[in-house]
Protein backbone atom coordinates (compact mmCIF):
# COMPACT_ATOMS: atom_id res chain seq x y z
CA UNK A 1 0.00 0.00 0.00
CA UNK A 2 1.29 3.16 -1.01
CA UNK A 3 1.73 6.04 1.40
CA UNK A 4 -0.39 9.62 1.39
CA UNK A 5 2.79 11.18 0.39
CA UNK A 6 3.20 9.03 -2.37
CA UNK A 7 -0.52 9.04 -3.53
CA UNK A 8 0.22 12.39 -3.81
CA UNK A 9 2.88 12.41 -5.90
CA UNK A 10 0.80 10.17 -7.80
CA UNK A 11 -1.48 12.65 -8.54
CA UNK A 12 0.92 14.89 -9.71
CA UNK A 13 -0.37 13.12 -12.96
CA UNK A 14 -3.96 14.90 -12.90
CA UNK A 15 -3.33 18.43 -14.58
CA UNK A 16 -6.17 21.35 -14.40
CA UNK A 17 -7.88 20.42 -18.34
CA UNK A 18 -7.98 24.54 -19.19
CA UNK A 19 -4.37 24.96 -18.40
CA UNK A 20 -2.93 21.30 -18.63
CA UNK A 21 0.57 22.79 -17.71
CA UNK A 22 -0.44 22.78 -13.61
CA UNK A 23 -1.15 19.65 -11.78
CA UNK A 24 -4.11 20.26 -9.30
CA UNK A 25 -1.25 19.76 -6.64
CA UNK A 26 -0.12 23.36 -7.90
CA UNK A 27 -3.20 25.00 -8.37
CA UNK A 28 -4.43 23.82 -4.46
CA UNK A 29 -7.42 21.82 -5.61
CA UNK A 30 -5.75 18.70 -4.18
CA UNK A 31 -6.80 19.16 -0.14
CA UNK A 32 -5.65 16.18 1.22
CA UNK A 33 -4.87 12.89 0.69
CA UNK A 34 -5.19 10.13 4.21
CA UNK A 35 -4.51 6.03 4.16
CA UNK A 36 -6.61 4.95 7.04
CA UNK A 37 -6.83 0.71 7.01
CA UNK A 38 -6.19 0.48 3.33
CA UNK A 39 -8.71 2.77 2.30
CA UNK A 40 -7.49 6.21 0.51
CA UNK A 41 -9.36 9.61 0.90
CA UNK A 42 -8.37 12.23 -1.40
CA UNK A 43 -9.79 15.71 -1.05
CA UNK A 44 -10.49 18.25 -3.52
CA UNK A 45 -12.21 21.69 -3.59
CA UNK A 46 -13.28 23.66 -6.13
CA UNK A 47 -11.27 26.86 -7.59
CA UNK A 48 -14.79 28.70 -8.41
CA UNK A 49 -18.87 27.42 -7.28
CA UNK A 50 -19.62 26.63 -11.27
CA UNK A 51 -16.28 25.22 -12.18
CA UNK A 52 -16.65 22.97 -15.11
CA UNK A 53 -13.64 21.08 -15.02
CA UNK A 54 -14.26 20.04 -11.27
CA UNK A 55 -16.16 16.64 -12.42
CA UNK A 56 -13.45 16.01 -14.88
CA UNK A 57 -10.60 16.05 -12.27
CA UNK A 58 -12.07 13.72 -9.74
CA UNK A 59 -13.08 11.17 -12.88
CA UNK A 60 -8.57 11.90 -13.47
CA UNK A 61 -7.73 11.10 -9.99
CA UNK A 62 -10.39 8.06 -9.48
CA UNK A 63 -8.35 6.57 -12.92
CA UNK A 64 -4.86 7.58 -11.76
CA UNK A 65 -5.64 5.63 -8.61
CA UNK A 66 -7.17 2.82 -10.25
CA UNK A 67 -4.57 2.62 -12.83
CA UNK A 68 -1.89 2.65 -9.72
CA UNK A 69 -3.74 -0.59 -8.82
CA UNK A 70 -5.29 1.29 -5.49
CA UNK A 71 -8.91 -0.44 -5.16
CA UNK A 72 -10.52 1.18 -2.35
CA UNK A 73 -10.84 5.02 -2.48
CA UNK A 74 -13.27 7.89 -1.95
CA UNK A 75 -12.86 11.42 -3.54
CA UNK A 76 -14.80 13.85 -1.18
CA UNK A 77 -15.06 17.51 -2.36
CA UNK A 78 -15.35 19.71 0.22
CA UNK A 79 -15.87 23.79 -0.26
CA UNK A 80 -14.79 24.36 3.25
CA UNK A 81 -12.10 26.33 3.97
CA UNK A 82 -12.77 28.49 0.17
CA UNK A 83 -9.94 27.69 -2.55
CA UNK A 84 -8.28 30.88 -2.61
CA UNK A 85 -5.11 31.67 -5.35
CA UNK A 86 -2.86 32.15 -2.56
CA UNK A 87 -2.68 28.08 -2.43
CA UNK A 88 -1.15 28.20 -6.33
CA UNK A 89 2.12 26.55 -5.33
CA UNK A 90 5.38 28.62 -6.27
CA UNK A 91 6.08 26.05 -9.13
CA UNK A 92 2.61 26.69 -9.74
CA UNK A 93 2.67 30.24 -10.35
CA UNK A 94 6.04 30.12 -12.62
CA UNK A 95 4.08 27.47 -15.02
CA UNK A 96 1.35 30.14 -15.22
CA UNK A 97 3.52 32.39 -16.30
CA UNK A 98 5.59 30.33 -18.94
CA UNK A 99 1.64 29.01 -20.22
CA UNK A 100 1.76 32.53 -20.96
CA UNK A 101 -1.36 33.96 -17.91
CA UNK A 102 -0.17 36.27 -15.42
CA UNK A 103 0.10 34.57 -12.00
CA UNK A 104 -2.88 35.59 -9.10
CA UNK A 105 -1.60 38.84 -7.47
CA UNK A 106 -1.31 37.80 -3.97
CA UNK A 107 -4.53 38.72 -1.67
CA UNK A 108 -1.85 40.83 0.85
CA UNK A 109 -2.23 43.07 -1.80
CA UNK A 110 -4.15 45.88 -1.09
CA UNK A 111 -5.02 46.97 -3.98
CA UNK A 112 -6.28 43.49 -5.12
CA UNK A 113 -8.31 43.38 -1.56
CA UNK A 114 -9.47 46.62 -2.53
CA UNK A 115 -11.11 45.60 -5.79
CA UNK A 116 -8.50 48.40 -7.12
CA UNK A 117 -6.51 46.51 -10.27
CA UNK A 118 -3.45 45.44 -9.18
CA UNK A 119 -0.06 45.61 -11.14
CA UNK A 120 -0.26 43.35 -13.72
CA UNK A 121 3.18 42.43 -15.56
CA UNK A 122 2.76 41.05 -18.92
CA UNK A 123 3.84 37.06 -19.43
CA UNK A 124 4.76 37.94 -22.91
CA UNK A 125 7.06 40.87 -22.35
CA UNK A 126 7.48 41.54 -19.08
CA UNK A 127 6.31 45.66 -19.58
CA UNK A 128 3.79 46.50 -16.32
CA UNK A 129 2.14 49.41 -18.86
CA UNK A 130 -0.86 47.17 -19.12
CA UNK A 131 -4.49 47.47 -18.58
CA UNK A 132 -7.55 45.32 -17.84
CA UNK A 133 -9.70 44.79 -20.59
CA UNK A 134 -12.60 42.62 -18.54
CA UNK A 135 -13.27 41.00 -15.45
CA UNK A 136 -14.49 37.80 -16.84
CA UNK A 137 -12.18 36.04 -19.03
CA UNK A 138 -11.46 32.70 -21.39
CA UNK A 139 -12.33 31.03 -18.29
CA UNK A 140 -14.35 31.63 -14.69
CA UNK A 141 -11.10 31.89 -12.64
CA UNK A 142 -9.13 34.70 -15.30
CA UNK A 143 -9.53 38.54 -16.64
CA UNK A 144 -8.80 39.78 -19.91
CA UNK A 145 -5.75 42.36 -20.17
CA UNK A 146 -4.02 43.84 -22.39
CA UNK A 147 -0.73 44.92 -22.99
CA UNK A 148 -0.20 48.24 -24.09
CA UNK A 149 4.00 47.69 -24.62
CA UNK A 150 3.85 44.38 -27.16
CA UNK A 151 0.04 45.02 -27.90
CA UNK A 152 -1.00 41.60 -27.15
CA UNK A 153 -4.16 40.37 -25.02
CA UNK A 154 -3.03 38.12 -22.12
CA UNK A 155 -5.39 36.39 -19.35
CA UNK A 156 -4.71 37.14 -15.73
CA UNK A 157 -5.69 34.48 -12.90
CA UNK A 158 -7.87 36.76 -11.12
CA UNK A 159 -7.41 37.15 -7.09
CA UNK A 160 -9.61 35.10 -5.30
CA UNK B 1 -42.75 25.89 10.70
CA UNK B 2 -39.75 23.49 12.47
CA UNK B 3 -36.07 24.57 11.80
CA UNK B 4 -35.23 21.77 9.23
CA UNK B 5 -38.35 22.76 6.89
CA UNK B 6 -37.58 25.76 7.46
CA UNK B 7 -33.67 24.93 6.14
CA UNK B 8 -34.86 23.21 3.62
CA UNK B 9 -37.50 26.11 1.93
CA UNK B 10 -34.54 28.20 2.85
CA UNK B 11 -31.90 26.88 0.74
CA UNK B 12 -34.54 25.77 -1.96
CA UNK B 13 -34.91 29.91 -1.98
CA UNK B 14 -31.36 30.20 -2.65
CA UNK B 15 -30.72 27.82 -5.08
CA UNK B 16 -33.54 29.55 -6.69
CA UNK B 17 -32.55 32.92 -6.70
CA UNK B 18 -29.35 31.60 -7.94
CA UNK B 19 -30.59 29.03 -10.86
CA UNK B 20 -33.19 31.91 -12.40
CA UNK B 21 -31.12 34.55 -12.95
CA UNK B 22 -28.17 32.24 -13.70
CA UNK B 23 -30.52 30.84 -16.58
CA UNK B 24 -31.67 35.02 -17.45
CA UNK B 25 -27.63 35.99 -17.58
CA UNK B 26 -27.20 32.92 -19.49
CA UNK B 27 -29.73 33.73 -22.41
CA UNK B 28 -26.70 36.34 -22.91
CA UNK B 29 -24.64 33.66 -24.76
CA UNK B 30 -23.73 34.79 -28.38
CA UNK B 31 -26.11 37.21 -27.99
CA UNK B 32 -23.90 39.90 -25.88
CA UNK B 33 -23.10 43.64 -27.13
CA UNK B 34 -19.60 42.66 -27.19
CA UNK B 35 -17.50 40.00 -27.06
CA UNK B 36 -16.00 40.78 -23.83
CA UNK B 37 -19.47 40.96 -21.71
CA UNK B 38 -20.76 37.91 -23.85
CA UNK B 39 -17.74 36.28 -22.05
CA UNK B 40 -18.83 37.89 -18.27
CA UNK B 41 -22.50 37.36 -18.68
CA UNK B 42 -21.59 33.57 -19.73
CA UNK B 43 -18.94 33.32 -16.49
CA UNK B 44 -21.69 34.92 -13.98
CA UNK B 45 -24.34 32.33 -15.15
CA UNK B 46 -21.53 29.85 -14.54
CA UNK B 47 -20.61 31.16 -10.95
CA UNK B 48 -24.60 31.25 -9.98
CA UNK B 49 -26.00 28.05 -11.65
CA UNK B 50 -22.54 26.60 -9.55
CA UNK B 51 -24.09 27.82 -6.34
CA UNK B 52 -27.28 26.94 -7.28
CA UNK B 53 -25.88 23.48 -7.60
CA UNK B 54 -24.55 23.69 -3.56
CA UNK B 55 -28.08 25.10 -2.68
CA UNK B 56 -30.26 22.70 -4.27
CA UNK B 57 -27.94 19.69 -3.26
CA UNK B 58 -28.69 20.74 0.22
CA UNK B 59 -32.14 21.27 0.44
CA UNK B 60 -32.62 17.31 -1.23
CA UNK B 61 -30.56 16.55 2.06
CA UNK B 62 -32.21 18.38 4.16
CA UNK B 63 -35.61 17.40 2.59
CA UNK B 64 -34.35 13.65 2.90
CA UNK B 65 -34.59 14.82 7.03
CA UNK B 66 -37.49 16.13 7.20
CA UNK B 67 -39.43 13.68 5.23
CA UNK B 68 -37.72 10.28 5.33
CA UNK B 69 -40.55 8.65 3.75
CA UNK B 70 -40.51 10.45 0.52
CA UNK B 71 -38.10 9.46 -1.82
CA UNK B 72 -34.73 11.72 -2.06
CA UNK B 73 -34.70 14.36 -4.50
CA UNK B 74 -31.05 14.95 -5.79
CA UNK B 75 -29.83 18.89 -7.65
CA UNK B 76 -31.59 17.64 -11.10
CA UNK B 77 -34.99 16.15 -9.63
CA UNK B 78 -35.21 20.15 -8.15
CA UNK B 79 -34.26 21.67 -10.83
CA UNK B 80 -35.93 19.95 -13.52
CA UNK B 81 -38.76 18.39 -11.98
CA UNK B 82 -40.26 21.21 -10.01
CA UNK B 83 -43.07 23.50 -11.77
CA UNK B 84 -43.09 27.29 -11.01
CA UNK B 85 -45.04 27.36 -8.51
CA UNK B 86 -42.62 25.11 -6.41
CA UNK B 87 -40.02 27.60 -7.32
CA UNK B 88 -39.30 30.09 -3.95
CA UNK B 89 -37.14 32.81 -6.02
CA UNK B 90 -37.66 36.22 -5.77
CA UNK B 91 -39.17 38.01 -8.58
CA UNK B 92 -36.95 40.48 -9.87
CA UNK B 93 -34.51 37.22 -10.83
CA UNK B 94 -37.04 35.96 -13.02
CA UNK B 95 -37.94 38.99 -15.50
CA UNK B 96 -37.14 38.69 -18.68
CA UNK B 97 -33.94 40.06 -19.66
CA UNK B 98 -34.37 43.13 -21.72
CA UNK B 99 -31.64 45.64 -22.93
CA UNK B 100 -28.55 45.36 -21.80
CA UNK B 101 -28.92 48.57 -19.45
CA UNK B 102 -32.16 46.10 -17.94
CA UNK B 103 -30.09 43.08 -17.48
CA UNK B 104 -27.43 45.36 -15.60
CA UNK B 105 -29.49 47.57 -13.27
CA UNK B 106 -31.29 44.03 -12.40
CA UNK B 107 -27.72 42.05 -11.86
CA UNK B 108 -26.90 45.50 -9.57
CA UNK B 109 -29.95 45.62 -7.51
CA UNK B 110 -29.49 42.14 -6.71
CA UNK B 111 -25.71 41.82 -6.77
CA UNK B 112 -25.95 44.55 -3.95
CA UNK B 113 -28.02 42.42 -1.87
CA UNK B 114 -26.42 38.95 -2.57
CA UNK B 115 -22.60 40.33 -1.75
CA UNK B 116 -24.02 41.72 1.78
CA UNK B 117 -25.94 38.09 2.17
CA UNK B 118 -23.60 35.95 1.29
CA UNK B 119 -20.98 37.48 3.80
CA UNK B 120 -23.59 37.35 7.00
CA UNK B 121 -23.46 33.66 6.12
CA UNK B 122 -19.58 33.17 6.04
CA UNK B 123 -20.52 33.23 9.68
CA UNK B 124 -23.97 31.07 9.70
CA UNK B 125 -24.20 28.44 12.27
CA UNK B 126 -24.72 25.95 9.76
CA UNK B 127 -22.27 24.68 8.70
CA UNK B 128 -23.39 23.60 4.73
CA UNK B 129 -24.56 27.51 4.31
CA UNK B 130 -21.69 28.66 5.72
CA UNK B 131 -19.29 26.62 3.61
CA UNK B 132 -20.95 27.86 0.35
CA UNK B 133 -21.13 31.27 1.51
CA UNK B 134 -17.77 30.90 2.37
CA UNK B 135 -17.01 30.27 -2.02
CA UNK B 136 -20.06 32.27 -2.91
CA UNK B 137 -18.93 35.66 -1.53
CA UNK B 138 -15.36 36.05 -3.44
CA UNK B 139 -17.54 35.29 -6.87
CA UNK B 140 -20.40 37.35 -5.34
CA UNK B 141 -17.78 40.20 -5.02
CA UNK B 142 -16.43 40.34 -8.97
CA UNK B 143 -20.77 40.08 -10.06
CA UNK B 144 -21.31 43.71 -7.71
CA UNK B 145 -18.47 44.93 -8.95
CA UNK B 146 -18.96 44.24 -12.61
CA UNK B 147 -22.67 45.42 -12.56
CA UNK B 148 -21.78 48.68 -10.56
CA UNK B 149 -19.23 49.84 -13.28
CA UNK B 150 -21.37 49.28 -16.08
CA UNK B 151 -24.21 50.47 -14.67
CA UNK B 152 -22.13 53.76 -14.01
CA UNK B 153 -21.18 53.37 -17.78
CA UNK B 154 -24.83 53.54 -18.62
CA UNK B 155 -25.87 56.37 -16.37
CA UNK B 156 -23.28 58.22 -17.05
CA UNK B 157 -22.72 57.85 -20.54
CA UNK B 158 -24.63 59.44 -23.65
CA UNK B 159 -28.40 60.28 -23.41
CA UNK B 160 -29.68 57.14 -25.05
CA UNK B 161 -27.74 55.02 -22.08
CA UNK B 162 -28.82 56.93 -19.52
CA UNK B 163 -32.33 56.80 -20.52
CA UNK B 164 -32.57 53.13 -20.73
CA UNK B 165 -30.85 52.51 -17.57
CA UNK B 166 -33.34 54.90 -15.69
CA UNK B 167 -36.47 53.55 -17.39
CA UNK B 168 -35.22 50.12 -16.06
CA UNK B 169 -34.37 51.10 -12.76
CA UNK B 170 -37.88 52.82 -12.91
CA UNK B 171 -39.29 49.45 -14.02
CA UNK B 172 -37.41 47.62 -11.42
CA UNK B 173 -37.85 49.38 -8.32
CA UNK B 174 -41.17 47.46 -7.15
CA UNK B 175 -39.60 44.35 -7.33
CA UNK B 176 -36.64 45.21 -4.41
CA UNK B 177 -39.13 44.93 -1.57
CA UNK B 178 -39.36 41.47 -2.28
CA UNK B 179 -35.91 41.00 -1.26
CA UNK B 180 -36.07 42.29 2.20
CA UNK B 181 -39.53 41.13 2.71
CA UNK B 182 -39.11 37.89 5.08
CA UNK B 183 -41.31 34.46 5.24
CA UNK B 184 -41.92 32.61 7.61
CA UNK B 185 -39.02 30.60 6.83
CA UNK B 186 -36.55 33.49 6.92
CA UNK B 187 -38.01 34.19 10.36
CA UNK B 188 -37.40 31.21 12.05
CA UNK B 189 -34.00 30.80 10.58
CA UNK B 190 -33.03 34.53 11.45
CA UNK B 191 -34.74 34.29 14.81
CA UNK B 192 -32.40 30.95 15.54
CA UNK B 193 -29.19 33.04 14.27
CA UNK B 194 -28.93 30.70 11.22
CA UNK B 195 -28.75 33.27 8.99
CA UNK B 196 -28.93 37.36 8.58
CA UNK B 197 -32.47 39.19 9.09
CA UNK B 198 -33.52 40.76 5.94
CA UNK B 199 -33.83 44.05 7.48
CA UNK B 200 -30.28 44.23 8.46
CA UNK B 201 -29.41 44.00 4.90
CA UNK B 202 -31.33 46.47 3.52
CA UNK B 203 -29.00 49.51 5.52
CA UNK B 204 -26.53 48.01 3.44
CA UNK B 205 -28.02 47.61 0.47
CA UNK B 206 -29.28 50.91 0.30
CA UNK B 207 -26.03 52.79 1.42
CA UNK B 208 -24.52 50.60 -1.99
CA UNK B 209 -27.37 51.42 -4.31
CA UNK B 210 -27.39 55.56 -3.51
CA UNK B 211 -23.08 55.84 -3.59
CA UNK B 212 -23.44 53.81 -7.58
CA UNK B 213 -26.32 55.20 -8.27
CA UNK B 214 -24.81 59.11 -7.42
CA UNK B 215 -21.90 58.14 -9.36
CA UNK B 216 -23.83 56.77 -12.25
CA UNK B 217 -26.01 60.13 -12.19
CA UNK B 218 -28.57 57.96 -12.07
CA UNK B 219 -31.94 59.25 -9.80
CA UNK B 220 -33.32 57.13 -7.11
CA UNK B 221 -37.19 56.01 -7.82
CA UNK B 222 -39.80 56.82 -4.93
CA UNK B 223 -40.70 53.23 -2.63
CA UNK B 224 -43.96 52.55 -4.02
CA UNK B 225 -46.03 49.85 -4.33
CA UNK B 226 -43.62 46.71 -4.07
CA UNK B 227 -44.43 43.22 -5.72
CA UNK B 228 -44.44 39.99 -3.75
CA UNK B 229 -45.36 36.88 -4.00
CA UNK B 230 -42.12 34.74 -5.44
CA UNK B 231 -40.90 33.60 -1.99
CA UNK B 232 -44.71 31.69 -2.02
CA UNK B 233 -44.23 30.65 -5.44
CA UNK B 234 -46.65 32.69 -7.20
CA UNK B 235 -44.60 34.05 -10.25
CA UNK B 236 -45.04 37.02 -13.01
CA UNK B 237 -46.01 35.51 -16.42
CA UNK B 238 -41.94 35.19 -17.38
CA UNK B 239 -40.83 32.14 -14.76
CA UNK B 240 -43.24 29.81 -16.85
CA UNK B 241 -42.11 29.96 -20.43
CA UNK B 242 -38.46 30.11 -18.67
CA UNK B 243 -38.62 27.25 -16.87
CA UNK B 244 -40.53 25.35 -19.68
CA UNK B 245 -37.49 26.19 -22.09
CA UNK B 246 -34.83 25.21 -19.55
CA UNK B 247 -36.52 21.98 -18.54
CA UNK B 248 -37.43 21.16 -22.11
CA UNK B 249 -35.34 18.41 -22.30
CA UNK B 250 -36.88 16.18 -19.33
CA UNK B 251 -40.62 17.28 -19.72
CA UNK B 252 -39.84 15.74 -23.62
CA UNK B 253 -38.13 12.70 -22.29
CA UNK B 254 -39.03 12.18 -18.94
CA UNK B 255 -36.06 10.64 -16.49
CA UNK B 256 -33.78 10.82 -19.54
CA UNK B 257 -30.35 10.60 -18.30
CA UNK B 258 -27.76 13.42 -19.72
Amino acid sequence: MPSAAEIEQLLEAVKDPEIPVISIRELGVLREVSVNNGEVEVTITPTYSGCPAMDFMRVEVEKTLKQAGIAHFSVKQVLSPAWTTDWISDSGRKKLLDFGIAPPPHSADIRALKGRSPVVACPLCGSTNTELLSQFGSTACKALYRCKACKEPFDLFKCH
Amino acid sequence: MKIEEALFRYALRMGDNSLVLGHRNSEWCGHGPVLEEDIAQANIALDLIGQARSYLTYAGEVEGKVRPSAPLRTEDDLAYLRGEREYLNVQLVELPKGDYARTIVRSFLFDAFHLPLQQALTTSSDERLKGIAEKAVKEVAYHLRHSSEWLVRFGDGTEESHRRAQEALDDLWRYTGELFAADEAEEVLAKAGVTPKLTDLHKEWSATVDRVLREATLKRPADGWMASGGKQGVHTEHLGPMLAEMQTLQRSYPGVEW
